[in-house]
C-alpha cells in the first residue's frame, strides 16, 4: 500500500482557542450514530458553533474568511477524552489536514497520525504569535515543514516539535500501519504461540 | 532484574520494532461494540482481508441501547440499523457476540470482567478509551482508534510506543464514606486531567491492597481521564478470588497453571518506575466536580473556585468552566440545586455500587422534581440485584430502574439531559454537553453522593444525609 509522503502542509489556518478541547466537544456524541464516516465534517465542534449562532456570533469554523483552512490552531491536551475516531475524521472531512497545538491527548494523537492529519505541537508563545497573524490576515499561508521541524507565515519560523515515531510515519508514508502489520504474519504466529491463553480452543 | 508487571506483559506481546520505531504488539483480547466497529469491518472489507483471530475477540452493545425497555426495533432507527450491523458482523466473521437475549450483555468493560475473559498478564484492546478499567486485573488494556480496530482485527496487533509507568501509591486508609471514585476523581484533581500522557499508572498501595475488584475497575476506569492510556494493579488473591469459576476463566489443571503465571506476572518488588507519587488515604475526601473536565474537582466541603484569586492560566479556565456551570465563583458547592440523579456508566454500575446505595436509601425518598435513574451496567447486575431486592429498594425510593446499558453516560440512546439541567452522576466525564444537551451540566461523584443529591435535591454530604459513621 503507497501512502502519500506528507513532508510539508500548507495552507490557511483558523484557531479555534482553549486548552482541554475533548473529543465530545470535537465532534458530539449524537453524531456518532452511524456505520460508516461518512458525513462527519458536518458535527464538527457543533455545539459550540451552534452556540455561537445562537448568541448571534460567528465561530470561527462558520466565518467566511476562514472558508478552506486546512489548519487547525488550539490550545494544550487538545482531543482528550474519548477514543472515537470520529474525532479526527471529522477534522479531515471538514478539510483539516494539519493541527498546530501546544499538546496533544494520547488516543487522539494516535487515531490522527493513523489518518494522516499531521499534529505537531509548538510553544505557546509561538502560538499566541501566529494566531494573531491569522487573525490579522486570514488569507496568510502557514507552512509546516515536518522534515526541518518549522512552522513558516510571512518571513516568520517558529519551531515545531513532532514525536520522531509519528513524524517517520508522515514523512516517510507509512502513517498507516496496516501494510506493516500484516507484512509482520509469521512473527506474530511465533510470538502469539508463547502465550498459552492465545491457543485455539478444542472444542 | 526486577521488573514491573508492565515491562513483562509489554515484552511477552512485543512481536517486533517496527520502521518508525513503534512496537507491533500482540492483543491478546480484543473487545467490541457497535458504535466503533462497523467502520473497522467496512475497511476490512474494503481491503478483502478476513478476521486473523476471531476467537480472541468478544462483542457486546451498550452505548446505543434504550434503558426503558430493550425491546427490537427500537424506536430510532439509527440505533437499530447499528446493532444490526453489529450483528451481522459477529455472524459473518465466528465472533461470540452478547447479545440482547443472552442474558449476558452489558457495557463492555462490565462484560469482560464478568464473564471472566479479562485475565491478569494479557493485552486487552477495545475502541473506547475506558478499556483501561480492564488493567484492574493486572492486564494492559488500551483504548484504541477505529483504525486500530481494523489493525486488531485483521492481524491481532497493533503499532504503538512504549509508554513510561507511573507508581501510584495509596497508602493508610479510607474515611468512612470515602470510595475508590473519591480516590480517583482526588488523584486526577492533583495530577491534572494531562499528568498522565505517556504513562501506564501503576496503582498500589495498602488501600489498592484492601480494594476489592469493583473498586479496583472504578479507579483503573478513570485513568483515562487523567491523560493515561492505560492503568492497572497488580493481580493478587482478590483478582484470583474474582475470576474463579467465570464462564470464560480457565479451569481444572489449567486454572492452577494460570494462577502461576499471573501470579508471576505482578511487578517485583524493587522494579524501577519512570515516578512514584504517594498519597494518604486518610487526606482523600468524597470529591465532587465542579467544572468541565473532571480534573476540575474539590472536597464536598469546599467553595469553587474564584477566577479573580487565581493564578496561572486558571483564570480564564475557571471562570469559562463557571460560566458553562452557571455557577458562583467561591460559592460552597454544597447546596447546589440538582434536576437529575444519574446512577449508572461503566465506572461505577456494579454489584458493590447498587448494594453500598441500598445500604442507606431505605427511609429516604428521591426529592420533589429531581428525575433520579439507577441503570445497572450489565444484565447480570441487574439480575443479581433483582435476587438481592435491592431493585425495590431504589424503586421505593423514588428512583427509575432501568435496563443495562451506558444510558445518560453520553447521548446515543433516549437518557439524556435537557436544556441546561444539572445532572449529579458516577459517570466519568462532565464535559460540556456530554450527557446530551449541549447545555447540560454534570457533576461527577460517588454512588452514594449521587443518591445523597437525589433525596436531599441538591449536592450533599452523604455522611450528613445518611449519617454514615466516622
Ligand atoms: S458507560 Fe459511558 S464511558 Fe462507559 S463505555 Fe459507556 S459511554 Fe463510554
Amino acid at each position: 500500500m503507497s501512502l502519500e509522503k506528507i513532508t510539508t502542509v500548507t495552507g490557511r489556518a483558523v484557531s479555534v482557542p482553549g486548552n482541554d478541547l475533548d473529543t465530545d466537544r470535537i465532534i458530539p456524541a449524537r453524531f456518532l450514530k452511524a456505520v460508516t464516516f461518512d458525513g462527519l465534517g458536518e458535527g464538527l465542534f457543533a455545539d459550540a458553533r451552534q452556540a455561537a449562532t445562537a448568541a448571534g456570533q460567528v465561530h470561527p469554523l462558520d466565518d467566511p474568511r476562514f472558508r478552506g483552512a486546512r489548519i487547525l490552531l488550539s490550545g494544550a491536551n487538545f482531543g482528550c477524552g474519548s477514543s472515537r475516531e470520529h474525532a479526527p475524521q471529522a477534522l479531515r472531512k471538514f478539510g483539516f489536514r494539519a493541527v498546530i497545538a501546544e499538546s496533544y491527548a494520547e488516543i487522539f494523537f494516535g487515531n490522527a497520525t493513523t489518518l494522516g492529519l499531521a499534529c505537531v505541537s509548538a510553544d505557546r508563545a509561538d502560538l499566541t504569535r501566529l494566531a494573531a497573524a491569522v487573525a490579522a490576515r486570514p488569507e496568510l499561508e502557514v507552512t509546516l515543514d515536518l522534515v526541518g521541524g518549522v512552522l513558516r507565515w510571512e518571513g516568520q519560523t517558529a519551531a515545531l516539535t513532532l514525536r520522531s515515531s509519528a513524524r517517520e510515519a508522515l514523512i516517510q508514508g507509512r502513517w498507516d500501519p496496516i501494510g506493516e502489520l500484516l507484512d509482520g504474519r509469521t512473527a506474530v504466529a511465533a510470538a502469539a504461540a508463547r502465550l498459552p491463553y492465545l491457543a485455539v480452543p478444542q472444542k | 532484574m526486577a521488573q514491573s508487571l508492565f515491562q513483562k506483559v509489554w515484552d511477552a506481546h512485543s512481536v517486533r520494532t517496527l520502521a518508525n520505531g513503534q512496537t507491533q504488539l500482540l492483543i491478546g483480547t480484543h473487545l467490541i461494540h457497535e458504535v466503533t466497529s462497523p467502520q473497522a469491518f467496512g475497511m476490512l472489507r474494503d481491503l478483502g482481508l478476513p478476521v486473523a483471530q476471531p476467537h480472541r475477540t468478544f462483542a457486546t452493545v451498550d452505548h446505543i441501547v434504550p434503558t426503558d425497555q430493550q425491546r427490537e426495533p427500537f424506536r430510532d432507527p439509527l440505533a437499530d440499523a447499528m446493532i444490526q450491523e453489529l450483528r451481522r458482523n459477529c455472524a459473518a466473521h465466528g465472533i461470540t457476540y452478547f447479545d440482547l437475549a443472552s442474558g449476558r450483555q452489558g457495557i463492555v468493560h462490565m462484560v469482560g470482567p464478568e464473564q471472566g475473559i479479562t485475565q491478569p498478564g494479557t493485552t486487552i484492546a477495545c475502541g473506547d478509551s475506558h478499556t483501561s478499567t480492564h488493567g484492574a486485573f493486572g492486564a494492559i488494556a488500551l483504548g484504541i482508534g477505529t483504525s486500530q480496530v481494523r489493525d486488531v482485527l485483521a492481524t491481532q496487533t497493533i503499532a504503538l510506543g512504549r509508554l513510561k509507568v507511573r507508581r501510584i501509591n495509596v497508602e493508610g486508609r479510607l474515611r468512612p464514606g470515602v470510595y475508590a471514585k473519591d480516590v480517583i476523581l482526588h488523584l486526577i484533581r492533583r495530577l491534572g486531567v494531562n499528568g498522565g500522557t505517556g504513562f501506564a499508572y501503576e496503582y498500589g498501595g495498602a488501600v489498592f491492597d484492601r480494594f476489592s475488584m469493583e473498586e479496583r475497575m472504578t479507579v483503573c476506569n478513570m485513568s483515562i481521564e487523567g491523560g493515561a492510556r492505560v492503568g492497572y494493579v497488580n493481580p493478587d488473591e482478590t483478582t484470583f478470588a474474582y475470576l474463579r469459576g467465570r464462564p470464560y476463566a480457565p479451569a481444572g489443571a489449567a486454572w492452577d497453571q494460570a494462577v502461576a503465571r499471573w501470579r508471576a506476572t505482578a511487578s517485583d518488588p524493587g522494579c524501577g518506575y519512570d515516578d512514584v507519587v504517594t498519597f494518604e488515604g486518610e487526606d482523600i475526601p468524597p470529591t465532587v466536580t465542579w467544572g468541565i473536565n473532571p480534573g476540575q474537582a474539590l472536597a464536598i466541603t469546599e467553595n469553587v473556585p474564584d477566577p479573580a484569586t487565581a493564578t496561572g492560566d486558571e483564570p480564564a479556565a475557571i471562570a469559562e468552566a463557571l460560566a458553562y456551570m452557571k455557577l458562583s465563583a467561591g460559592a460552597p458547592i454544597k447546596g447546589t440545586r440538582i434536576d437529575v440523579a444519574f446512577l449508572g456508566s461503566c465506572t461505577n454500575a456494579r454489584l458493590s455500587d447498587f448494594q453500598e446505595v441500598a445500604k442507606y436509601l431505605p427511609g429516604h425518598r428521591v426529592a420533589p422534581g429531581v428525575r433520579a435513574l439507577a441503570v445497572p451496567g450489565s444484565q447480570q447486575v441487574r439480575q443479581a440485584c433483582a435476587e438481592l431486592g435491592i431493585d425495590e429498594i431504589f424503586r421505593a425510593a423514588g428512583f427509575e430502574w432501568r435496563e443495562a446499558g451506558c444510558s445518560m453516560c453520553l447521548a446515543m440512546n433516549p437518557d439524556r439531559l435537557q436544556g441546561d439541567e444539572l445532572c449529579a452522576s458516577s459517570s466519568n466525564r462532565n464535559f460540556k454537553g456530554r450527557q446530551g444537551s449541549p447545555t447540560g451540566r454534570t457533576l461527577l461523584m460517588s454512588p452514594l453522593m449521587v443518591a445523597a443529591a437525589a433525596v436531599s435535591g441538591a449536592v450533599a454530604d452523604a455522611r450528613e444525609v445518611f449519617g454514615v459513621k466516622s
